[in-house]
């Protein structure tokens, strides 16, 4: 009876009042302080991960709120939310925010453009980038392997015809596709700017045309139409200053080859919140 | 000394606990994506391993041998093993942060991975002593840190290459582990 039932018995007690005390003298010698706020403010963020704040990522960016009192606007996926909930961690006012997203700046579907040739390499548009600069006729456009709809963070990007298409009630406005992009196609702006340039090709007009049925070709009809002197053409590109424009759309309307367009899609709840944030 | 090397050797390369013994497969799969992430892996199963060799010799010889308790001895190393992974848990995330975030939830599975348990166990299965233990299982920890290194490259070129769209991810990695330990049955007689 004691040897077999209460021996072992004791003999694992034992063992295991040995072990915990170990544990104990351990956890206090490899003890590790947080700031409780920290772990709140983490919480608070929507972990995307993006970097979009400019810190490595959700866990840094809190880290950096509570030790060294960055901004708590800086995260572009949480939007207003996640700046009103830190700021209540923190103790502070509310810091105003403005909705981002990202715009493709090209528009070279395959109807508008063809290829140059076949390429058969990685999947990917970096590694397409590096061989001849890609296999599409225009060497600025969209390469259409989908760098960006990989690293989004919200699925909010597809490749449609040839050409990245984002999901503006999807997109979180967090650029890690901005980043992604080997011609730098894709923007990132206030959700409240609604007219885009859709070209990024800086070539002369004539080259524009021989690949491109909606390239920019540099015209400067649309610095023409403009009211309110937001559009400028600089080398063979039109440029909107969204400090001036507003969103009137007369340049899309007038744009002989349609290179710049008003936001197409209705915004759906989501986006409407954002803009009615910014406003 | 002689005798130890052909224990370290044998523990390593010829009975490669991942890739000979097929022990520990859920955290050679789990955390060999990454270069550093699998050395840091390697790193804490190696120290575990001897530690737990070094801890569990003792109380099997001395307690467990005089008290007719040897069936005990998987409950008793499953302890001794769950201890040092909280040490070396607390350890990493006081001083690593970083690799502690990497390994995640595959430390705490040190635990209950079969090759540590494996290792104490083969101690005692083939009577060693309590230096040819501490050998054996540093070979068998190096072996694990070598088979998760070696296959982590591996990995990183069966990723990058274009495979068909149903090897894609899983099966593709468990072809090629399957052929990585097929190569290590080269060293398979290399000390009878």
């Amino acid at each position: 009876m004691v040897t077999t039932y209460i021996l072992p018995a004791l003999v694992f007690a034992a063992i295991g009042l040995i072990a915990g005390v170990l544990l104990t003298v351990c956890s206090k010698v490899f003890e590790v302080k947080t700031d409780e706020r920290i772990e709140a403010v983490n919480e608070a963020l929507p972990q995307v991960n993006c970097g979009s704040c400019g810190f490595s990522g959700c866990s840094d960016y809190a880290n950096a709120i509570v030790k060294n009192g960055v901004p708590t606007n800086l995260c572009r996926p949480g939007g207003k939310d996640a700046s009103e909930k830190i700021s209540a961690i923190m103790g502070m006012e509310s810091m105003e925010t403005t909705a981002q997203i990202a715009v493709v700046r090209c528009n070279g579907s395959c109807e508008n453009t063809s290829n140059k040739f076949k390429f058969d390499g990685i999947s990917s548009c970096k590694a397409a980038k590096r061989f001849y600069g890609g296999s599409a006729a225009c060497s600025h456009g969209c390469l259409g392997y989908g760098d960006c709809m990989t690293v989004c963070s919200n699925d909010a990007i597809t490749i449609e015809n040839g050409v990245a298409r984002i999901d503006r009630s999807k997109c979180l406005g967090c650029g890690l596709c901005a980043k992604a992009c080997p011609n730098q196609l894709i923007v990132v702006h206030d959700v409240t700017n609604r007219v885009d340039v859709c070209c990024s090709s800086t070539e002369i007009g004539k080259a524009v045309r021989a690949v491109c049925k909606t390239g920019c070709i540099g015209c400067k009809k649309c610095e023409r139409t403009c009211e309110f002197g937001a559009i400028t053409v600089e080398n063979n590109l039109a440029h909107i200053d969204y400090s001036k424009c507003t969103s009137c759309g007369k340049c899309a309307e007038n744009c002989p080859v349609h290179a710049i367009q008003m936001c197409t899609g209705t915004p759906t709840a989501v986006n409407l919140d954002k803009a009615a944030v910014a406003k | 000394m002689k005798e130890m090397l052909v224990i370290l050797l044998s523990a390593m390369l010829v009975d490669n606990f991942v890739l000979s013994k097929f022990m520990g497969i859920c955290a050679f799969l789990g955390v060999s994506k990454k270069l550093d992430s699998a050395v840091g892996m390697g790193a804490a199963v190696t120290f575990v391993m001897v530690c737990a060799a070094i801890v569990t010799y003792p109380i099997y010889t001395l307690i467990l041998v005089p008290m007719g308790l040897t069936y005990l001895k998987t409950v008793a190393f499953i302890l001794i093993i769950a201890l040092f992974v909280q040490i070396v848990e607390m350890f990493l995330k006081k001083a690593v942060p970083p690799l502690y975030k990497a390994l995640g939830v595959f430390l705490p599975l040190i635990t209950t991975n079969c090759a540590v348990l494996g290792a104490t166990i083969l101690n005692i299965d083939n009577e060693y002593n309590l230096g040819q233990s501490i050998v054996n299982s540093l070979g068998a920890g190096l072996g694990f840190t070598l088979a998760l290194i070696i296959f982590s490259g591996v990995r990183q070129r069966v990723n990058a290459a274009n495979t068909p769209e149903m090897f894609k991810g899983v099966p593709a990695t468990l072809i090629a582990a399957s052929i990585v330990s097929v190569s290590f049955m080269g060293f398979s007689g290399m000390f009878s």
